[in-house]
C-alpha cells in the first residue's frame, strides 16, 4: 500500500500493488453506481423494517407491517368470495331443474362445477370426466346413466353416493355373484344371450331361459335395465367393465359394484349444484321430467 | 524486444522514460530516418533503403480524461423562414399528441365513440374507420414497416429532416427551450444568470422554470394515458382517484421522462443516446440534401473590416458565430456535416439574416446536397435543392412505402367480418354413445368483427350421416346446421357435439360459419373426427 502513486497519463492514483510491472489504477467507481448502492442499502433496511426477513428457528421476523403471502391470500380469496357471493346466493335459491332457463347463471355454474370436478372428482372419473373401463369408473360424457341422467338425479347421486357406507339415502343395488350356481356350458349359453342383446352374439334357447329366469326381474326381459334399481341397460352399446365374454363371464360370477362417496357434509348445497349443472352439461344431459312413472318412488327429493 | 537486434540497439539511441525526444524521426548510421509508416504508394522509390527497422511505436499520452464534460447549450432566439417552419411543425405535432384521443368518432352502440384508442381491456385497437382485432396485429407490424420506410425515404430525400423538426425529443427540447427563454430571458441573460451565484431571484426563478416544466411533463404524460381509455372518463377517474394503478404508474414516469429528458438532457440523447443519427450516418451519400457549410465560398473566415482592407483575401464567413448562437444542439455547423446536427436549418436562417446585414448574398449555410456544393465550388450552376428530393433511391423508397400502405389498405378492405376456430376436446377424444353412434365435442369460437349482433349459421360440412347440437340447444334440437346470435364485435364461445352413426370412420370434415344477412360472410376451419375404430 506504500507505492500509492498518481499515474501521469491518466492522473489517477493506482491501488499499489504491482504484479510483474502491471500495475491497476484505482478508478473510483462511477457516481450513478454509488448513489444506486446506497439506495439499495437505504431500501433494504426499510424493507427489513417493514416486512418479514429474518428467517429464525420456526418462523421469521414479522415487521411492522404485520404482511404475510399468506395472509395476501386470503385477502385475495375473500376479494373473490365476494364477488361470487351474490352469484352463490341465486344459485342457493333456484331449483336445480329451473337452472338451464337462466343461461347466465347455468354458465357460471358449469364454470364453477368444472373447477371443482378437477379438485373433487378428476381422480377416478378422470380430468376430461371419460371415466375408465379397466377400474370400471363410468364415462359421464356419454348418454348412459345408470341412475338418471337429469339434473335433479345426478345431485342426488352427488349428495348421497353410490353405495355410501353409513349413508341411509344412498343409491344402493346388489348384483349377486352366481359364482357355482351354473355350469360352464350355461354360463356360455348365457353370456352370448347377453351379448345378443345388443346384437353382439346369437343367442340360444337355453340360455335365453337361464337369462328370464336370473337376470330379467332386474335388467329387464330385453335388458332394458331398470334405473330405479340401478340395473344397468345390457342392450346398449356402452359396457362399464368391458364387453368381451370373458368380461361379461366375470361380472356374472364374481360382480364389481362401484362405490361413490357422498358429497353432502364436504361440499356445500351450492357447490354440489354446480357440480350437477357442470355433468349435466358434458353432453349426455337429459331432460327432466316432471311426473315420475312411479309416484313411490322419490329420487327428486330435495337434500 | 529490447534485446532482439544488439546491432540496432547500439547504433539507435537508447529511449529512457520521461525522454522528449522526436519519436517521428530516428537517426540511423548518420541518417534521419522516418520512424512513421510510408505508404508504397506515395513513397520514392529510395524510400525502402531510407525506412529503418521497425521501433517500438513512439507512446502517446491519454487524454487526460475520457469524459467529455458537457457545456450547456443556451441557443439564442432568431427568426426566420426555417424557424417559422419549426413552430409549425412543432404546433401540428403537438396538437396531434395531445388532442388526438378527445376526437370522437361515432361507430354505434356496440363501440366506443373514441377516434383513435388502444383498448387493451377489450384487446381492440380503434383507430378511425378501422378496427383492429388482436389476432390482426400484422396490421400493426405494416404501420411500423412504414414508419421505418418512411423514416428511410425521408432521410434519403431531405437528410435528417425528422430529427430537425418531428422528432418528439426535437419538439419538446424546443419547447423546453422556449420556456427557458421565457422565463430566464434570452442567451447573454441565461449564460449571466447560470453563471451568477445562488440568490433568492435564481431561487424564484429556478422555482418558476421548473415549475413550468413539470406541468409540461405532467400533461404530457397524462396525454399518454388517454390514447387507452374513454378520455374524458379517465380525466375524471384520474382526478377523483379510481383510475387503475397503472394510469398513475404511467403518468408518473412519463412525467419523469419528458422532465429529464426535455428539461436537463436535450440534445445529449441526440448525439449520445439515440441510434437513429447514426444509422442515418449510414443511409446519406452525396445525394443527399444537408444543411451545409459552403467552406469554398466562406472561408477564410475574417470580420467585416478585416474584409473591407484585403477583399482578396478573405471569404464571406464573418465569424460572427450566430450560426453556433442559434444551434440547439450546440455544434458549430462550420465543421462539416456530424452527428450532432440534426439539420433544423435555424443557422441557416441566422447566417442568411447576417448576410442581408453585411450586404451579402444568402446561402452561406444552406440545405444542399455535397455534389452539387463540389459543383458549385467549380463555378458550375448548381441545381434547386427541390430537384435533389428527384432521384431514383427516392422514388425507389416512396413506391415500396407507397405499395406497402396499399396492400395494407386493400387488405382492410377486403378482410372478412366473420372467424371461426374449432377446438377438438382431446380428453375424451371420443365417446361412445348408448346406441353405438360416436360423439365429438368441439369447442367453437364465431367472431363477429361488426359492431352490431348478427346471427351466423353453423354447418357441417362432409361427414355424411352426421348431426350436431350445442350446450344450448339440447340434443332434440340435432341437425345438420345450427343459429347462433354473435353479440357485436365479440366472440361467441360454442360447444358444439357432433354425433355420428356406428361404423362412421376417423376422418376429416369441416365447420362452416355463415352471416345470416345480406353480406353473408363466411368462415370455413377444418377439423378431425375421431372414432375408436378406423383410421384415416
Amino acid at each position: 500500500m506504500t507505492n500509492k502513486r498518481i499515474d501521469e497519463p491518466t492522473g489517477t492514483e493506482t491501488v499499489g500493488h504491482e504484479w510483474d510491472g502491471i500495475e491497476e489504477l484505482d478508478t473510483p467507481m462511477p457516481r450513478w453506481w454509488l448513489w444506486t448502492l446506497y439506495l439499495t442499502i437505504i431500501w433494504g433496511v426499510i424493507y427489513v423494517i417493514l416486512y418479514p426477513a429474518w428467517p429464525l428457528v420456526d418462523r421469521a421476523t414479522e415487521g411492522v407491517l404485520g404482511w404475510s403471502s399468506r395472509g395476501e391470500l386470503a385477502e385475495e380469496m375473500s376479494v373473490v368470495d365476494q364477488a361470487r357471493v351474490s352469484m352463490r346466493e341465486e344459485l342457493s335459491r333456484i331449483p336445480i331443474e329451473r337452472l338451464p332457463e337462466n343461461s347466465e347463471l347455468f354458465t357460471q355454474a358449469v364454470a364453477g362445477g368444472r373447477s371443482a370436478f378437477q379438485v373433487h372428482c378428476s381422480q377416478c372419473h378422470g380430468s376430461g370426466a371419460a371415466g375408465s373401463k379397466t377400474l370400471g369408473y363410468p364415462n359421464l360424457n356419454d348418454d348412459d346413466w345408470l341412475w338418471g341422467g337429469d339434473l335433479k338425479a345426478i345431485e342426488y347421486t352427488l349428495v348421497n353416493g353410490i353405495r355410501a357406507p353409513g349413508v341411509e339415502d344412498t343409491r344402493t343395488s346388489l348384483m349377486p355373484p352366481f359364482a357355482g350356481v351354473f355350469e360352464p356350458a350355461q354360463i356360455d349359453g348365457l353370456v352370448n344371450h347377453v351379448l345378443s342383446l345388443s346384437g353382439k352374439a346369437t343367442s340360444s334357447s337355453s340360455g335365453a331361459q337361464l337369462y328370464q329366469d336370473n337376470c330379467s326381474i332386474c335388467h329387464g326381459p330385453a335388458g332394458e335395465g331398470d334405473r330405479e334399481l340401478g340395473a344397468p341397460r345390457l342392450n346398449d352399446a356402452i359396457w362399464l367393465y368391458g364387453s368381451s365374454r370373458e368380461q361379461v363371464r366375470e361380472q356374472i360370477l364374481n360382480p364389481k359394484m362401484g362405490r361413490m362417496p357422498h358429497w353432502i357434509g364436504r361440499l356445500d348445497p351450492v357447490t354440489i349444484k354446480m357440480l350437477s349443472a357442470y355433468v349435466w352439461s358434458l353432453g349426455g344431459g337429459e331432460e327432466f321430467v316432471e311426473v315420475s312413472e312411479n309416484p313411490a318412488v322419490e329420487v327428486d327429493e330435495e337434500p | 524486444m529490447k534485446n532482439r537486434d544488439p546491432g540496432r540497439a547500439s547504433s539507435a539511441p537508447p529511449r529512457r522514460e520521461g525522454e522528449n525526444s522526436d519519436q517521428a524521426v530516428v537517426v540511423e548510421d548518420g541518417r534521419a530516418k522516418s520512424n512513421e509508416p510510408v505508404s508504397s504508394a506515395v513513397a520514392e522509390p529510395e524510400a525502402t533503403t531510407l525506412r529503418h527497422e521497425p521501433h517500438e511505436p513512439p507512446r502517446q499520452p491519454l487524454p487526460a480524461k475520457l469524459f467529455e464534460k458537457r457545456t450547456k447549450v443556451h441557443n439564442k432566439r432568431i427568426d426566420g423562414p426555417f424557424r417559422r417552419f419549426k413552430w409549425l411543425v412543432m404546433l401540428v405535432t403537438l396538437a396531434i399528441y395531445y388532442g388526438t384521443p378527445w376526437i370522437r368518432w361515432d361507430r354505434g352502440p356496440y363501440a366506443p365513440d373514441q377516434a383513435v384508442l388502444v383498448d387493451l381491456a377489450n384487446r381492440r385497437f380503434y383507430m378511425f374507420g378501422i378496427e383492429i382485432w388482436p389476432h390482426e396485429f400484422y396490421y400493426v407490424a405494416g404501420l411500423l414497416i412504414m414508419a421505418a420506410l418512411g423514416l428511410f425515404l425521408v432521410t434519403s430525400a431531405v437528410g435528417r429532416a425528422w430529427c430537425g423538426y418531428a422528432c418528439p425529443q426535437t419538439v419538446w427540447t424546443d419547447l423546453f427551450q422556449h420556456v427557458d427563454r421565457f422565463v430566464d430571458g434570452d442567451r447573454n441573460a441565461r449564460i449571466k444568470l447560470d453563471a451568477a451565484p445562488l440568490g433568492l431571484r435564481k431561487i424564484v426563478k429556478r422555482a418558476f422554470k421548473y415549475t413550468i416544466y413539470l406541468v409540461i411533463a405532467f400533461w404530457t404524460g397524462g396525454a399518454w394515458i388517454m390514447y387507452f381509455a374513454d378520455a374524458p372518463t379517465l380525466v375524471r377517474d384520474f382526478w377523483v382517484g379510481e383510475a387503475a394503478p397503472a394510469a398513475y404508474i404511467t403518468v408518473g414516469i412519463l412525467t419523469l421522462t419528458t422532465f429529464t429528458l426535455g428539461g436537463f438532457m436535450r440534445e445529449q440523447v441526440c448525439i449520445y443516446m439515440c441510434p437513429w443519427p447514426r444509422i442515418q450516418t449510414a443511409m446519406m451519400d452525396e445525394k443527399s440534401l444537408l444543411v451545409t457549410y459552403k467552406d469554398w465560398r466562406g472561408e477564410p473566415r475574417g470580420s467585416v473590416k478585416k474584409a473591407k482592407k484585403n477583399p482578396e483575401k478573405f471569404g464571406d464567413c464573418i465569424d460572427c458565430l450566430q450560426c453556433v448562437a442559434v444551434c440547439p444542439t450546440g455544434i458549430d455547423i462550420r465543421e462539416g456535416p456530424q452527428v450532432g446536427c440534426i439539420t433544423c436549418a435555424l443557422c441557416i436562417d441566422a447566417c442568411d439574416k447576417v448576410m442581408a446585414e453585411v450586404g451579402r448574398p444568402r446561402g452561406l449555410i444552406d440545405y444542399a446536397t455535397l455534389e452539387d456544393c463540389e459543383k458549385e465550388a467549380n463555378g458550375e450552376v448548381a441545381r434547386p435543392p427541390w430537384k435533389a428530393l428527384l432521384r431514383p433511391r427516392t422514388i425507389a423508397y416512396f413506391l415500396i412505402w407507397g405499395s406497402v400502405g396499399l396492400a395494407m389498405l386493400f387488405a382492410l378492405g377486403v378482410r372478412s367480418h366473420v372467424g371461426l376456430s374449432v377446438s377438438p376436446d382431446r380428453n375424451p377424444p371420443y365417446i361412445l354413445m348408448s346406441d353405438g353412434s360416436v360423439r365429438n365435442s368441439y369447442t367453437l369460437k364465431l367472431r363477429n368483427m361488426e359492431s352490431r349482433p348478427r346471427a351466423m349459421e353453423i354447418a357441417l360440412q362432409g361427414l355424411p350421416g352426421a348431426v350436431m347440437w350445442t350446450d344450448t340447444s339440447g340434443r332434440d334440437a340435432a341437425a345438420r346446421t345450427q343459429v347462433k346470435t354473435v353479440p357485436a364485435d365479440q366472440v361467441l364461445v360454442v360447444r358444439a357435439y357432433v354425433i355420428a352413426p356406428e361404423g362412421v370412420d376417423t376422418q376429416e370434415f369441416s365447420f362452416r360459419v355463415t352471416s345470416r344477412d345480406e353480406q353473408r360472410e363466411s368462415a370455413e376451419t377444418e377439423a378431425r373426427f375421431d372414432t375408436p375404430g378406423g383410421s384415416e
